[in-house]
């Protein structure tokens, strides 16, 4: 195909995509980056004008920025815990006889197909009520008294709940690559005398690692924005206690009508993902290459 | 291959493996079942499991609320019309990539990918106020429009991936024995391509039914999908919960079912083929 | 008629020009095979005849008519490739129907062409199958099939018997010098591998780095290779190549001469050796012989010839059959 003709149509037929996608990233981010140097408050627009580094000095000096980007970090790296250790537990469960694997499977990956707005109020109403909630009454079958989730640990109860959401993604995803690890060399271990923790140690994890990372990215860059899940059960609260970034953000923008605070906000959400991305896009490329 | 397992490490790890799904499971099960218990029924301590008086007041409920029928229908619109716009401008540019790469290829590619790594909230302000400007709040052109560009990246990743396997020799062999261009597309590529294109729908179909950010922040009634309709149930709290899974358990069969056939695509899509 | 003359013709990937330049006669009926080490151009040349690749320069004539910048489905070649390249969504009759679908012939005629090309090619009883229910050789057959059927005035070959097994390979190779002898039709082959070569080719031509070495019949390549790429490249074993005294004393920088123009003599000879791996294949046999002052030779003896690992002989090479190469490798 390496013929002129069809690199030219290529270019053409590229193109579309190209404009739209770069309109899509470059048009609200200079924006945003513009709002953020201004004073723009849509309750009192007549108050307007260039204010610098204004925004960001008050977003990020208020208090809330700071338990904001704690919560934000505590959510990403307890999830990311959770999923990937489980995950890699599952995955190396689910490769094993099984009879009935494949429903097993459907049963683990449900959960991803769920909208977020779905797990969240079911988890919050049916399972973690402190009344008549199915954690409740466990509890009180074993003889414990029932914790009241949102009300004592609600960033816990808002980590569970997406933890949940995004264990199939890990299961799946490293099932997947367990999958493709050679029979043959599964077999050379054995007759090379490496027994089953060895043989998970020295053969399976370092398998793992790539996905693994892509995983960790992959999750890193959704959970940064976990929004809605909050949104329904504690819309940040009690106090500041499950707000994250994309909340605190929203909470600016649409509640406080902020846009000046709000659009800072967004900008450090970005520069955050970002540093992430920077990482995801190099490993991705390098696959890209083989 | 056919290595012989002991019973009884097929029994240990059967019995494992169905607790740990189940365990996974539960939430959905338990949302299903409550679904067919009257309101009453769903607060009982302690709970009942199958012997209930089963009902199916609560989807008769939700269905007669004349608004479910909206929201579904927006979840409908929104997800098919952002896919089929997505598919419009990524099939054209993942075929090219894909058939004529050039040097740049690679970047455009990545560079694609990026867009996606930005966090929506990080232009909420801005989009809110254009939508606002051009009237496009709680519209379905503009969530569609939304949707499909936020969506873009991963659709023309996945087509190219599967283009991508599309051996060369057997569009050179179509050349070679006298198709045009068009011919090529129309007899050997299309063909060849449909069931990486229809895996592409799917997955595409799944995330645009469940985002819930831009959905959220855009909508309120005229063009608010499910997502949205199940939030409305968050603040009278714990009074309908059996309505609410009446309600969740229809907005969420219909993915769950196409999500239970696409989950090797799925791993495809969601890494960018860095996992196959 | 299928007569087809390369001019000049260049190829460049960016910087790299994988073909410098190259001038080529292939006459009506003849069989070409191209021939070479891997990365040695050959299949990019057989491609930009095919016009799937862009000439970079030169022209490229079939017929006497310029079709350098002709799109490949107007050339009226035929391209079996290495894959096969099958439709996999298409039966075999489809497979085979397809050429003569895209030039519009009509139904009857299609039919009636699929299956005398069917019928030729033993595969009648597979035509309602999809490719990836065939065997190696069958698909290799089918590929065939979809060739012969539009009657093109050159079918090209790109190593299509690389991904058969051995047995298969020599029954196909038997096959395709068959279909030539029958059709009579112009045919360009590449391969790797020198004894295809050899047992199809009316002309080899011996491609390296892009560059031709040597244009000939397989025996004028046997007999008299032009330097010591071709030398070593065709016959099989290789030619045994010798520096040093031997060849100064020959008047050359390196001499060269081939397995079974090396006599073994129990009791006299110029040279004397110690043999190490002995190969029966049965009607022959290789000796591996470490011969001293002159080095690693091998040498090509009856079946019945009978030396152990270690024994030491005496080796006589065949003067006359001595090929002598300068300082620069072209034979002198």
């Amino acid at each position: 195909m390496a013929t002129k003709k069809s690199t030219r149509i290529g270019r053409i037929a590229v193109a579309p995509s190209v404009i739209l996608l770069f309109l899509w990233m470059i048009v609200p981010l200079g924006m945003t980056l513009y709002f953020s140097t201004q004073r723009y408050n849509l309750l009192n627009p007549d108050r307007s004008g260039f204010v610098g580094w204004l925004n960001y000095r008050a977003f990020l000096t208020n208090p809330g920025f700071t338990t904001a980007l704690v919560n934000t970090l505590i959510l990403v790296g307890a999830v990311l815990l959770i999923t990937v250790v489980l995950g890699i537990l599952i995955a190396v469960l689910l490769d094993q006889p099984i009879k009935g694997r494949g429903f097993v499977r459907l049963m683990v990956i449900a959960p991803f197909f769920i909208m977020p707005t779905v797990s969240a109020l079911v988890w919050k109403n049916l399972l973690m009520h402190p009344v008549s909630g199915f954690f409740a009454w466990i509890m009180r079958s074993l003889g414990l008294t029932p914790v009241d989730w949102f009300t004592h640990h609600p960033l816990l109860s808002i980590i569970l709940i997406v933890a949940w959401q995004w264990l199939p993604f890990a299961t799946l995803i490293l099932f997947t690559a367990l999958q493709s690890l050679d029979l043959e060399q599964k077999e050379a271990a054995e007759m090379d005398g490496a027994g089953p923790f060895s043989y998970f140690f020295e053969m399976v994890l370092p398998h793992l690692a790539r996905p693994i990372t892509v995983v960790i990215m992959m999750e890193t860059i959704f959970l940064l924005s976990v929004f809605a899940e909050i949104l329904v059960t504690t819309q940040g609260g009690p106090g500041q206690q499950t707000t994250n970034i994309a909340f605190l953000v929203y909470a600016q923008a649409l509640l406080n009508y902020n846009v000046g605070g709000a659009s800072a906000g967004g900008i450090v959400a970005v520069v955050l993902a970002n540093i992430v991305a920077f990482f995801l896009v190099r490993l991705v490329g390098k696959n890209l290459e083989a | 291959m056919a290595r012989r397992t002991s019973p009884a490490r097929v029994a240990v790890f059967t019995a494992l493996g169905w607790a740990v799904g189940f365990v996974v499971f539960f939430p959905i099960l338990w949302m299903v079942l409550t679904s067919f218990k009257t309101e009453l029924e769903a607060f009982r301590t302690p709970p009942s499991f199958l012997f209930f008086d089963w009902t199916l007041e609560n989807y008769a409920i939700v269905q007669a609320r004349s608004d479910y029928l909206r929201y579904a229908m927006n979840s409908i619109v929104l997800a098919g019309g952002s896919t089929l716009a997505a598919l419009v401008f990524a099939i054209p540019a993942a075929w090219a990539m894909a058939f004529s790469p050039t040097e740049r290829t690679r970047g455009t590619l990545l560079w694609m990918l990026s867009t996606k790594m930005m966090p929506p909230v990080g232009v909420l302000v801005p989009m809110y106020l254009l939508f606002r400007d051009f009237s496009l709040l709680d519209t379905h052109v503009g969530l569609i429009a939304v949707l499909a560009l936020g969506n873009l990246p991963i659709v023309i990743w996945m087509l190219y991936t599967y283009f991508k396997e599309i051996p060369r020799d057997i569009l050179e062999a179509s050349r070679m024995d006298g198709a045009s261009s068009w011919k090529e597309i129309v007899f050997v590529l299309t063909p060849m391509a449909v069931p990486g294109i229809a895996s592409t729908i799917l997955l595409n179909v799944i995330l645009a039914w469940n985002e819930a950010f831009w959905t959220l922040n855009l909508s309120t009634i005229k063009a608010a999908p499910l997502t949205a309709f199940i939030a409305s149930y968050s603040s009278p709290e714990g009074l309908f919960w059996a309505k609410l899974s009446a309600a969740s358990t229809l907005a969420i069969a219909p993915i769950l079912v196409l999500g239970w056939f696409s989950q090797r695509q799925l791993v495809r899509g969601l890494t960018f083929g860095a996992v196959k | 008629m299928g007569s087809i003359r390369l001019e000049n013709v260049s190829k460049s990937f960016g910087e790299t020009a994988v073909i410098p330049s190259i001038d080529l006669d292939i006459e009506d009926g003849e069989f070409v095979v191209f021939v070479g080490p891997s990365g040695c151009g050959k299949s990019t040349l057989l491609r930009l005849v095919a016009g799937l690749e862009d000439t970079t320069g030169g022209r490229i004539l079939i017929d006497g008519k310029d079709m350098t910048d002709t799109p490949p489905s107007k050339r009226g070649l035929a391209m079996v490739f290495q894959s096969y390249a099958l439709y996999p969504h298409m039966s075999v009759y489809r497979n085979i129907a397809f050429p003569l679908r895209m030039a519009g012939v009509d139904k009857a005629e299609i039919d009636r062409k699929v299956r005398e090309a069917a019928r030729v090619l033993n595969l009648t009883d597979y035509l309602d199958r999809r490719p990836g229910q065939l065997s190696g050789g069958q698909r290799q057959r089918v590929a065939i099939g979809r060739a012969i059927v539009r009657a093109p005035t050159a079918f090209l070959f790109d190593e299509p018997l690389s991904n058969l097994d051995a047995a298969l390979r020599v029954g196909m190779r038997l096959e395709i010098s068959e279909l030539h002898q029958s059709l009579g039709t112009t045919m360009i082959y590449v391969t790797h591998d020198q004894v295809e070569a050899m047992t199809m080719a009316d002309k080899i031509v011996v491609l390296n780095k892009g560059r031709i070495e040597q244009v000939g019949s397989p025996l004028t390549l046997y007999r008299n290779p032009k330097n010591l790429f071709v030398a070593g490249f065709i016959g099989s074993p290789k030619m045994n190549f010798v520096t040093g005294e031997e060849a100064a004393k020959r008047g050359a920088a390196t001499i060269g001469i081939r397995a079974e123009h090396i006599a073994l003599a129990p009791e006299a000879g110029p040279w004397h050796g110690t043999i190490g791996v002995v190969e029966h294949l049965g009607s022959d046999t290789f000796f591996h012989v470490t011969v001293d002052g002159v080095g690693p030779l091998t040498v090509r003896a009856g079946g019945e010839a009978a030396y152990g690992h270690g024994a030491r002989v005496f080796l006589r090479p065949d003067e006359s059959k001595i090929h002598r190469f300068d300082a620069a490798g072209q034979a002198l």
